[in-house]
């Protein structure tokens, strides 16, 4: 219904010069003790029904959350005041949750304890999150690296295809006992790229090109050329690395940001009907894939064959056993999935436990989150940070729905982090950065216009 | 741009939309569904999550529960376990339930809505009441009286209380361990597979489950059956049978075990296990009286639960003559369960009323009080009052003064019937030793205990099988320790 209305409404004003707008940084502050609040009552609540009594790493948890929100306050208070003062509690209350959902499965997987390497991992995402706040004073100066950023981006996704694989795919770098994920950092650094090229590059690109028929018209393809290459190299290389989700997520982000800076549907709908016969080609040659979607569309499949349960079935049987409110943190049995509980099937766990009415909270976090990304996107006035901020909030949007589409039967399962819940470092970081993006786009969106607008 | 921005907003609250309608499919819609599927382990880690409330003899658990630190983490365990198997039944992780584990189930699980004052509390904390305990009518005494008396047998003995129908000893011989099919893993399938594989057959309830040729112990139903109908009015009288006795209708001439029967009186023929005087009361009474009286006992109901499900036992309804006078003394087709027979002498014991037999005396909650009664109640009469007490003389002559003189305990009235039944083809079987009886101390007005015996020892030489010297020595053992304790 929405769609349509828009589609008839008059493009909306840009918005009222903000000046004067609230700083609003005492509900940001009110809003993170909140969030600090849930999260170590939860990990309290997790330590007394799974031990009975209050778990050792209480006090750890609880100053290292504390003290990680009020450092990522400051610097927001301090180099980015007029922020949305939601977007920092979001990504604290995700990454607390995470943190106890993570703690909960350790208490069952006793020989794989992650909870203290994840709260390691938040700890350095949240003080890049205060670097990044602190040194980057103007989103604008991103512009300039745009091809320093693409080249990282794809040298840093080619790097793991010679190391071995994990679970299948090549997507891992491991190093010195740590290992990351780069194809999630290459994600902001394509974002940046896409924003930055487009924008540049938006006026050929939505008046110029050969009319094809009606009201298609072919793009010119000197303008195209350069960012299509790129895209198809990205997706390419990672359908080599077997990293399927990561594609979907970087097509998904390219259609929506050519979307955005050109408003062109018919060239939306040729290229998902491509990306259709891309996935057909990829799901008939692949049998990881195959396999992938043959699970999707019976996932019990393997139960009636005498195999006992898959994956997806487990995840399945977790989310049903939760049912409308949940058996109470602690009290799932989400173990049962095997492999990847924590990370790709962590939110069976918070299905099983928290419920439907948990799990939707949850979400909903990431809808306000994703929102407000949209609304900075909307607020701001230059070209390059409107697309950064969409395709920033696009990647958050798609990660989400991909991940938990996934986990619960709706698309076939591609592995993906879900943001800030999943145990990974990589994702956690590169999480965070987004959210600093996110704060930085949201103060200059909101920032005061200073008399008279210095000359682009 | 601000227009395609917004649209990008509304896809995603698209894709939020659709991720919820489905996670609501999927945790509401579908959740049942997924719960019941058999491949998901939830039910049994939760079922198995507390310890099993405890089945009770004489008021001390037989039973028990032990951590096993695995999945399903609470095992059962038994003490005595052969002894009580047929009880017990057993409580497996991977083969289920049977006997009283398997019908007092939901209480002993904590599943039962009877076992929580708040049962909608529990509904809404997700949490479950501790598992609850049965408390069973079997006497230890007696129980162990009867396993002795089986030792090293094929057999089993069911002893009830005439009064009330508490089922008071409920012995299979041989018996097997229930703890060895507890909790899951290798052993636990070995153990099952060789308990099937075993030719003994230790996990046959043989007390309710296993029907035997009831043999001269059915002549007790048949002279109940002929005083009821007015057929014999005077137990004294002659009966004028010739022995051997033709079979109506053919030339086969039915014989008897002993000497003395030809012309004998019924007191005379059940005394001593006339087989022609009985057959040919058979027939005067007819298949209809017959099977009338039969069916007043019990025999051909199918729903007899004590909890647990109990045999039918047959009694033909569509017979020529001559099969019914061979029914008539317990061949043919006719077959009973012994807890079937024990309800025949439980019902001359009882003055001809027929109290339903039960096993569970109460079940309880964690803390002792009280979730269910067992039910007492009545099958109706399967004799007259004056019939009965007809019965109960002529059964104590055969243990003063008949077949059944093994039988007797000093200082306490019993009255019994001895059986010999023949069964296989052409009676080639080793036959089986029936002991039918009941017993009261001296100046008590009621017997306390009535109680069947059967024997298939097929190491016995076949000349010595007989009522008399292998079932009834174990029925007075049964009887004695039900005297004994009161």
């Amino acid at each position: 219904m929405t769609a349509l209305t828009a589609k008839v409404a008059e493009p909306a004003p840009p918005p009222p010069p903000a000046a004067g707008a609230p700083k609003r940084r005492g509900t940001e502050l009110t809003l993170l003790a909140g969030a600090v609040l849930i999260s170590v009552l939860g990990h309290l609540h997790v330590g007394l029904t799974t031990t009975g009594h209050v778990p050792g790493t209480a006090a750890r948890y609880a100053t290292g959350l504390c003290a990680a929100a009020l450092l990522a306050h400051l610097a927001v208070r301090l180099r980015a005041p007029y922020a949305d003062p939601l977007l920092l509690p979001i990504a604290v209350l995700l990454n607390g949750l995470g943190l106890v959902l993570i703690q909960r499965l350790d208490v069952t997987t006793p020989g794989h304890l992650t909870a203290g390497d994840q709260l390691l991992w938040s700890a350095l995402g949240v003080a890049l999150f205060v670097l990044a706040v602190a040194l980057l004073r103007d989103h604008r100066v991103l512009q300039r690296y745009a091809y320093l950023s693409v080249a990282v981006a794809l040298s840093l996704m080619l790097v793991p295809v010679f190391f071995p694989a994990v679970n299948g795919a090549h997507i891992w770098i491991r190093f010195a006992g740590l290992s990351f994920q780069p194809g999630e950092f290459a994600k902001i650094l394509l974002a940046v790229f896409f924003a930055s090229y487009l924008a540049a590059n938006r006026t050929a690109l939505a008046l110029t090109g050969r009319r094809l028929f009606w009201k298609l018209r072919l793009l010119p393809g000197r303008v195209l050329g350069p960012i299509l290459a790129i895209w198809l190299i990205s997706v390419g290389v990672l359908v080599l690395e077997r990293d399927l989700g990561t594609s979907l997520l970087f097509f998904g982000l390219f259609v929506i940001m050519l979307f955005t800076a050109t408003g062109r549907i018919g060239w939306i709908a040729i290229g998902l009907l491509l990306a259709g016969l891309g996935a057909y080609a990829v799901e008939t040659f692949e049998p990881h894939v195959h396999s992938r979607v043959n699970d999707w569309l019976n996932p019990f499949a393997s139960i009636e064959r005498g195999e006992g349960p898959g994956q997806l079935a487990q995840s399945l049987f977790a989310f049903g056993a939760g049912g409308l409110l949940g058996a109470g943190l602690g009290h799932g049995q989400s173990f049962l999935i095997g492999f990847a509980a924590k990370s790709d099937f962590i939110l069976a766990t918070a299905g099983e436990e928290l419920g439907l009415v948990g799990l939707a909270a949850i979400l909903l976090l990431y809808g306000l989150l994703v929102a407000r990304g949209f609304r900075a996107g909307l607020a701001l006035r230059d070209p390059f940070g409107r697309l950064l901020a969409t395709g920033l909030a696009s990647i958050v949007a798609l990660q989400v729905f991909v991940i938990a589409g996934g986990v619960t039967g709706l698309i076939p399962l591609t592995g993906m982090a879900m943001p800030f819940l999943a145990q990974g470092g990589s994702s956690v970081v590169t999480n965070w950065i987004i959210v600093a993006l996110l704060v930085r786009l949201s103060d200059s969106a909101r920032r005061p216009r200073p008399a008279k607008e210095p000359a682009e | 741009m601000i227009r395609y921005i917004r649209w990008c907003a509304y896809f995603c609250a698209l894709l939020l939309v659709a991720l919820l309608v489905n996670l609501a499919r999927v945790q509401v819609w579908e959740s049942a569904a997924y719960g019941a599927n058999p491949a998901n382990k939830r039910p049994a880690i939760e079922r198995y999550a507390e310890p099993r409330g405890d089945i009770l003899v004489d008021g001390r658990p037989v039973t028990g529960s032990r951590d096993s630190g695995q999945l399903l983490r609470y095992e059962r365990t038994y003490t005595n376990g052969p002894l009580y198997a047929p009880v017990t039944g057993f409580s497996s992780q991977i083969y289920g339930t049977s006997f009283v584990e398997r019908a007092e189930d939901a209480v002993l699980s904590g599943t039962d809505p009877g076992l929580s004052a708040f049962p909608l509390w529990y509904e809404l904390a997700r949490g479950r009441p501790a598992g609850g305990n049965a408390a069973t009518t079997v006497r230890s005494g007696m129980q162990r009286a009867a396993y002795a008396g089986l030792a090293g047998k094929r057999g089993a003995v069911a002893a009830v209380e005439p009064a009330t129908g508490r089922i008071l000893a409920l012995v299979s011989s041989p018996s097997y361990d229930p703890a060895a099919l507890s909790g899951t893993g290798t052993k636990v399938k070995a153990a099952w597979s060789a308990l099937n594989a075993d030719p003994a057959r230790p996990m046959l309830n043989r007390a309710l489950r296993e029907t035997y040729p009831p043999g001269s112990t059915f002549k007790i139903v048949t002279a109940a059956a002929a005083l009821d109908a007015g057929v014999v009015t005077d137990v004294d009288a002659p009966t004028r049978t010739p022995d051997p006795y033709p079979l109506p209708g053919t030339s086969t001439l039915l014989p008897n075990a002993g000497t003395g029967c030809e012309d004998a009186s019924m007191a005379e023929a059940v005394q001593w296990s006339c087989n022609t005087v009985m057959a040919k009361i058979g027939v005067q009474v007819g298949l209809r009286g017959m099977v009338d009286a039969a069916r007043r006992f019990g025999f051909n109901s199918e729903g007899l639960k004590v909890p647990s499900w109990v045999s039918r036992s047959n009694f033909d309804t569509d017979m020529s003559q001559d099969q019914l006078a061979l029914s008539s003394i317990g061949q043919f087709n006719t077959t009973a369960t012994p807890l079937q027979m024990a309800m025949v002498a439980a019902a001359v014991a009882n003055g001809g009323e027929l109290a339903c037999p039960y096993l569970v005396e109460r079940t309880t909650q964690d803390d002792g009080s009280q979730v269910r009664r067992g039910e007492r109640r009545s099958l109706g009469r399967a004799m007259n009052p004056a019939t009965a007490l007809r019965l109960q003389e002529l059964m104590v002559k055969v243990v003063e003064n008949g077949t059944g003189r093994n039988a007797a305990i000093p200082g306490a009235v019993v009255g019994g019937k001895t059986g010999t039944a023949q069964h296989g083809v052409g009676n080639a079987g080793t036959p089986y030793a029936w002991f039918i009886s009941w017993a009261r101390a001296e100046g008590t007005a009621l017997p306390q205990v009535a109680v069947a015996v059967v024997v298939e020892d097929a190491s016995a030489d076949r000349g010595d099988i007989s009522g008399n010297g292998a079932a009834a020595p174990i029925a007075r053992a049964v009887m004695e320790a039900a005297l004994a304790t009161g």
